[in-house]
């Protein structure tokens, strides 16, 4: 971990501004702080949020809910209105790291947890996203945990979260507060990038932009889903995660650890009523996996048939084991 | 072919040290800290408090898990500076091999470890878990997330961030009950 | 001196007053409370504060040579007080592998070569921990990078296996006529399973605090090691000092499973550059470099073959067991207990092993069992599927009372394979299960039940102790036998005080300091019976010498109740203390004759599990397990208990989730932290059961105990992967049995790609 300059924002409103050149934001830190003890980041400076405010959730004009940066995962997934009205995003959470970790870990440093590749984890080793122009090891490495759809040729790296992948299917919006004092919302589809030729940039937040808070429309009604398939049954990042909100008007379905950014295609969602194949042949059409996670197309469509199941009473085809 | 490994520039001056204060099982701390200090090593390399363990320092196993504010975290994940005026509760808070806290005795008699390494980290979240469950956190494993209840399931899933490669894990699973239990009497 | 070469009579452990009972830990509140001090933590000692923060820099490419190191930023740093590489490193003891070897030199930065990822190219040293991980992080190492040249995969390279050695474990068993009993046989199955690279992943890292007296002549290493004599004369070898002038104190280990028999950079590094500096130096392997740095376990591609009749009687037997490790490596010897576990009177066992260039291959947990039992007991799973036979069955069929090579001539010492399979079919439910994969369901879940056998060698290792008989009456137990979490502190506690009448809390146990007797340490599952047997004999001497004190006749001496009796008199221990006119002490050093050579020695068990396959998405649940074990007397039946869950769990892991993946390019284990190497967590294991049958084994130690430490993970895999099979209808011959495997095996059933 290189030195660096520990400034604590007592306001969020003066944070971007007490932000040098090669600082970084600290939030929980259960991100940050990993990857500076491996000095793949390595921020000048650090401005600690911690003491900043942005750590309500409060009620919006709409009936939806504006959920400050700061609030602890911990803390979002018990709120009452979220497990109420929006259980797919207490379970996505709930599904995530640990007990100890969702203490610490805030709704904005979760939207900006960097992926989880092994590559990108050895500063010895190539990886476009950490090094730009030293290739991407896992291409023909290790890329069994990796991304299926939205990689480039540059870059199979995954989006290892589970609480954006709710969102997205919530259509969250991101509120941020830039350098300059000005203000926008990013919409939770346009916020992750896919990585193109440029995949140490993971999402659209300019320098010195500081997320300030993520806004959910009015609760959707109908059930909520969230399922993780892992290789141990907790305390592991999802193979495959499927958050699902199932209406009587339709059902809205995203897709965790497939690709860089929460994977959600919408025409997909249309092929509901055609089953599960229909709906991830379309959500995967253009999917270029490779041989060691190829598997993942298969569990993808699998864990949407369990979403189908546990949504209707009848009707449930098998799985392919008897 | 030759092949760098390098970790780019660096700095020559010396990290500004800051001041913490931290209250530490009740007994109130000033430190000299360089800002990279983990609020773990504050506490095992600074205040000689080596009872809470490192065991990956990276947020994988809980080895190091203590109480902020009377909650459970990885405290490698932390800067001590970060927790500048907060209340720390580790292991050493608990009891003394003479008088052990009730967690601590229902560890030993229920032989919730072995090597005893991840021990202190399993106690303290033992304890955090518990108190989640009385403040109604839901896990991934409540079947209605509006009724949480006390349930073997519940210690598992909860207590998951706390690795035992030992595995005491059924028997950590009998000792949380027993003081559960207890606690319900 | 005292040797165990005859079947143990009667003596005083046979009274089960201490010994044999359950006891908590004896160190169990130093533990809880954080009172137990680890080797990196003694630097909290008021005398060691001025300790100083080694951080080892490990090599990043896998094969090739260090052709410059660029420390100029790096010790202008603030704090830095060292650097050391190849290059300013002091003489060392050579090593003909780059595999640490027991008590043999382990150099660390012998030269610029490099052999395996991570290992180490340099070491800072710095004031403080942060002060010197930045400064590791600004050295500028330059390679001559020759990854391509070295070998990494097994499967590429296992046809130019080669014997794996001539020791016991690893030579050819050839009885009969296999090839032909084979192809005769009625039924025959010939199937190839693989298992991968696993990492002990214990909770403690490696790491060590070197302190030097001011002239630089006598080192203390407090380190994290479960074999203090082999790693005090390793230490001594490597540094070329006397090991007069060393002492190792390893009282506390945070878990080792077989990582920790030897020594790594962390060790070396720290003593070489404290006595430098003229300063403590400590250092803790990261996390990260644990797993390509020390040891693990090495993969195996293992082929099975059973040729037996209609009515299922084994009469070819045939394993072969493929390994690799770097040059001077040892194979892992995964066929080995099938010399021993099923009968058939033609037999070809055999281990081979290749050149890789990975880092070095060690001991885990059961070495050779642990995973020669993961294909075995599968294969006879899939035999009694062939068989139409159950598998319990299948096995008692074949159970034998001898070494099937050697013959009746060499019975095994005590046998209870049957029994354990019996006992666990009737406690388990066995009957519940039905022959036909996927017929029992469970709302969504698929419910499969499995067995396997459990095997695990018994091995026995010289060990001393000193019993010393103290002022008030107590006894003080010393020996350099470690507790890896074993128990070890609480058995040799019992041991004692059974022998000499006292109470488990009136027996002091010192125990991880190179300054007592030379024991056997920890590995193998050998320590509970080898270090008990020093503290045996130990007993048997300091009995004497207490007896004559009370002024009785040492051979009608009873010891009970804190006295020693002669017909009606008696005196009180501490009385016999205070009275001696000097403190009255034994030391001895047990040794063991030939009675394992006369008789094949093991412990035996049979495990059992049920499992959930989920019928969509294919993913598994450990529902419920069972093991009994038959392991002769059970010390402590508490600790005894704990180490077969452990065993148990990694079983579990290793049949589910746990896997080194190796970049075959780069040459190195990948998933090299906790996040990725996947253990078992809380979540996976359920309530889990053990069984241990009433068993004595005279022949193996006067304590008439086997090993247990590793029992519990032979086999219990199999059992895992039998109960999937149960389930889903899909064999897995490739560990872990991961759910993307369950997916292929449904989609190759259905011809459909599963969907």
């Amino acid at each position: 971990m290189k030195a660096f300059e520990y400034v604590r924002a007592e306001d969020a409103a003066q944070a971007p501004g007490l932000l040098a050149e090669g600082g970084k934001y600290l939030a929980g830190g259960t991100n940050l702080l990993d990857l500076m003890k491996l000095q793949i980041e390595a921020p000048a400076q650090l401005v600690d949020l911690n003491r900043s405010g942005l750590a309500e959730i409060t009620e919006t004009e709409e009936g939806g809910l504006k959920i400050g940066a700061l609030v602890r995962n911990t803390d979002l997934a018990a709120h009452p209105r979220v497990r109420q009205e929006y259980a797919v995003l207490s379970r996505a959470i709930l599904a995530g790291a640990s007990g100890q970790i969702r203490n610490r870990a805030t709704t904005g440093g979760n939207l900006l947890q960097r992926t989880r590749c092994p590559y990108f984890y050895d500063t010895n080793l190539p990886c476009n996203k950490r090094e730009p122009g030293t290739g991407c090891g896992a291409l023909a490495g290790f890329s069994r945990p990796l991304a299926v759809i939205g990689t480039s040729e540059h870059c199979i790296a995954n989006y290892p979260g589970d609480m954006a992948v709710a969102l997205r299917v919530l259509d969250a919006t991101i509120q941020t507060l830039k350098a300059d004092g000005s203000r926008r919302e990013i919409p939770i589809g346009d916020f992750h990038r896919l990585p193109g030729d440029t995949p140490h940039i993971d999402t659209v937040l300019e320098s010195g932009e500081l997320i300030t808070s993520v806004t959910l429309p009015p609760p959707l009604g109908g059930q909520h889903i969230y399922l993780k398939a892992r290789d141990r049954q907790s305390y592991a990042f999802a193979l495959v995660s499927v958050a699902a909100v199932v209406t009587d008007s339709g059902a809205r379905v995203a897709f965790g650890g497939v690709a860089p950014k929460p994977w959600r295609v919408e025409s997909a969602e249309a092929r509901w009523n055609e089953g599960a194949q229909a709906v991830t042949d379309a959500a995967f059409k253009d999917a270029r996996p490779t041989a060691q996670n190829a598997f993942k197309l298969d569990l993808a469509q699998r864990l949407v048939q369990a979403v189908m199941n546990e949504t209707q009473s009848a009707g449930t085809p098998e799985g392919g084991a008897a | 072919m030759t092949h760098t490994t390098s970790h780019g520039s660096t700095d020559l001056q010396l990290p500004r040290s800051v001041r913490v204060e931290l209250t530490v099982n009740g007994q109130p701390k000033q430190l000299e800290l360089d800002p990279r200090v983990s609020l773990l090593d504050a506490l095992r390399e600074h205040l000689h408090l080596t009872g809470t363990k490192k065991g990956c320092d990276h947020g994988q196993c809980g080895a190091c898990t203590v109480l902020v504010g009377g909650k459970r975290l990885n405290s490698c994940l932390s800067l001590a500076v970060m927790h500048d005026g907060d209340e720390v509760t580790t292991i050493e808070s608990l009891g003394t091999p003479d008088d052990l806290h009730p967690m601590q005795a229902a560890f030993v008699e229920c032989d919730g470890f072995q090597c005893g390494y991840c021990t202190p980290g399993q106690i303290m979240s033992a304890l955090g878990t518990l108190d989640e469950l009385e403040r109604g956190i839901p896990s991934h494993v409540t079947a209605d997330l509006n009724t949480v209840e006390y349930s073997d399931d519940e210690v598992r899933e909860r207590m998951s961030g706390n690795i035992c490669r030992c595995a005491a894990y059924p028997n950590i699973v009998r000792a949380v009950r027993s003081v559960h239990e207890g606690g319900q009497e | 001196m005292s040797k165990f070469d005859s079947p143990a009579g009667i003596n005083p452990l046979d009274q089960e007053k201490v010994l044999a009972r359950p006891h908590a830990r004896k160190e169990g509140p130093l533990k809880v409370t954080g009172q137990a001090t680890y080797a990196y933590e003694y630097s909290a000692d008021p005398d060691l504060q001025g300790t100083t923060y080694g951080y080892l820099v490990g090599a990043g490419v896998a094969r090739g040579q260090v052709t410059s190191v660029d420390c100029s930023v790096a010790e202008a740093m603030p704090g830095v007080l060292l650097v050391l590489t190849h290059e300013n490193m002091p003489a060392q003891g050579a090593s003909d592998t780059p595999v640490p070897q027991e008590d043999d030199a382990t150099p660390q930065m012998r030269s610029a070569e490099v052999d395996y990822y991570h290992q180490a190219v340099a070491f800072v040293v710095a004031e403080t921990f942060e002060q010197a991980r930045a400064a590791a992080g600004a050295l500028v190492i330059e390679y001559d990078n020759r990854t391509a040249e070295g070998d990494y995969v097994l499967a590429e390279v296992m046809e130019d296996a080669e014997k794996a050695g001539s020791d016991e474990e690893s030579k050819d068993q050839q009885v009969g006529d296999f090839a032909g009993a084979f192809r005769r046989a009625d039924v025959q199955l010939d199937v190839t399973y693989t298992t991968p690279y696993q990492s002990h992943a214990m909770l403690e890292p490696h790491a060590s605090l070197a302190v030097w007296d001011e002239a630089g002549e006598e080192l203390t290493l407090y380190t994290s090691n479960q074999m203090v004599h082999w790693v005090h004369r390793g230490i001594s070898k490597t540094l070329n000092v006397p090991q007069k002038n060393i002492r190792i104190v390893s009282r506390y280990i945070g878990g080792g499973f077989g990582s920790k028999l030897m020594f790594y950079g962390d060790a070396v590094l720290s003593a070489v550059a404290a006595r430098t500096l003229g300063r403590p130096v400590k250092c803790a392997l990261t996390r990260p470099q644990i797993f390509n740095h020390t040891s693990h376990r090495p993969a195996t591609v293992q082929r099975i073959r059973f040729g037996a009749d209609g009515d299922g009687r084994i009469h070819a037997i045939g394993h072969d067991s493929y390994s690799g490790n770097l040059p001077g490596g040892s194979a892992e010897t995964a066929s080995h207990q099938t010399k021993l576990l099923y009968a058939g009177e033609n037999r070809l066992v055999r281990q081979r092993l290749s050149e890789l260039h990975l880092p070095p291959g060690g001991s885990m947990r059961a070495p050779g069992e642990a995973v020669g039992m993961l294909a075995l007991e599968c294969a006879v799973d899939e035999l009694a599927e062939k068989l139409e036979m159950d598998p319990i069955e299948l096995r008692v069929l074949n159970d034998i009372g001898y070494d099937p090579e050697k013959g009746p001539e060499r019975p095994f010492s005590s046998r209870r394979l049957a029994d354990c399979l019996r006992r666990g079919a009737e406690e388990f439910g066995w009957e519940q299960r039905s022959a036909q994969p996927g017929e029992r369901r469970d709302g969504e879940w698929l419910i499969g039940l499995g067995v396997a056998s459990a095997f695990r060698g018994n091995l026995v290792k010289p060990s001393s102790a000193t019993l010393r008989l103290e002022k008030g009456g107590k006894i003080t137990v010393e020996t350099q036998m470690t507790d890896i979490g074993t128990g070890s502190y609480t058995i040799l506690g019992q041991t004692a005080a059974e022998m000499l009448g006292l109470t488990l809390d009136d027996v002091e146990v010192r125990l991880g300091d190179s300054e007592f007797p030379k024991s056997s340490g920890s590995g193998g599952s050998w320590g509970a019976n080898s270090a008990g047997t020093g503290v045996y004999y130990a007993a048997e001497e300091l009995r004497k010498k207490i007896a004559k004190a009370a002024g009785y006749d040492p051979k009608k001496a009873v010891f009970k109740d804190g006295e020693v009796w002669e017909d009606n008199k008696c005196t009180l221990l501490g009385v016999v203390a205070a009275k001696a006119p000097e403190p009255l002490e034994a030391t001895v050093n047990a040794t063991f004759g030939d009675l394992n050579k006369q008789y094949a020695q093991a412990s035996f068990g049979a495990h059992f599990c049920e499992v959930g396959v989920h019928r969509v998405t294919g993913e598994i649940r450990v529902r419920r397990m069972l093991s009994v074990a038959a392991a002769g007397r059970i010390f402590n039946p508490v600790t005894a208990r704990s180490q077969c869950l452990g065993g148990m769990t990694m079983g579990v892991g290793a049949a589910l989730m746990e896997e080194l993946h190796v970049d075959g390019e780069l040459g190195l284990f990948i998933n090299h932290d906790m996040a990725e190497y996947h253990v078992p967590v809380h979540a996976d294991i359920p309530d889990l059961d053990v069984i241990f049958l009433e068993e004595l084994d005279d022949k193996s130690s006067p304590l008439k105990g086997k090993g247990v430490g590793e029992l519990g993970i032979c086999g219990v895999g199999a059992a895992v992967a039998n109960a999937i099979y149960n389930a889903s209808g899909v064999r897995i011959r490739d560990y872990p049995l991961t759910v993307d495997k369950i997916l292929a095996g449904w989609a190759s059933r259905s011809g459909s790609q599963g969907r």
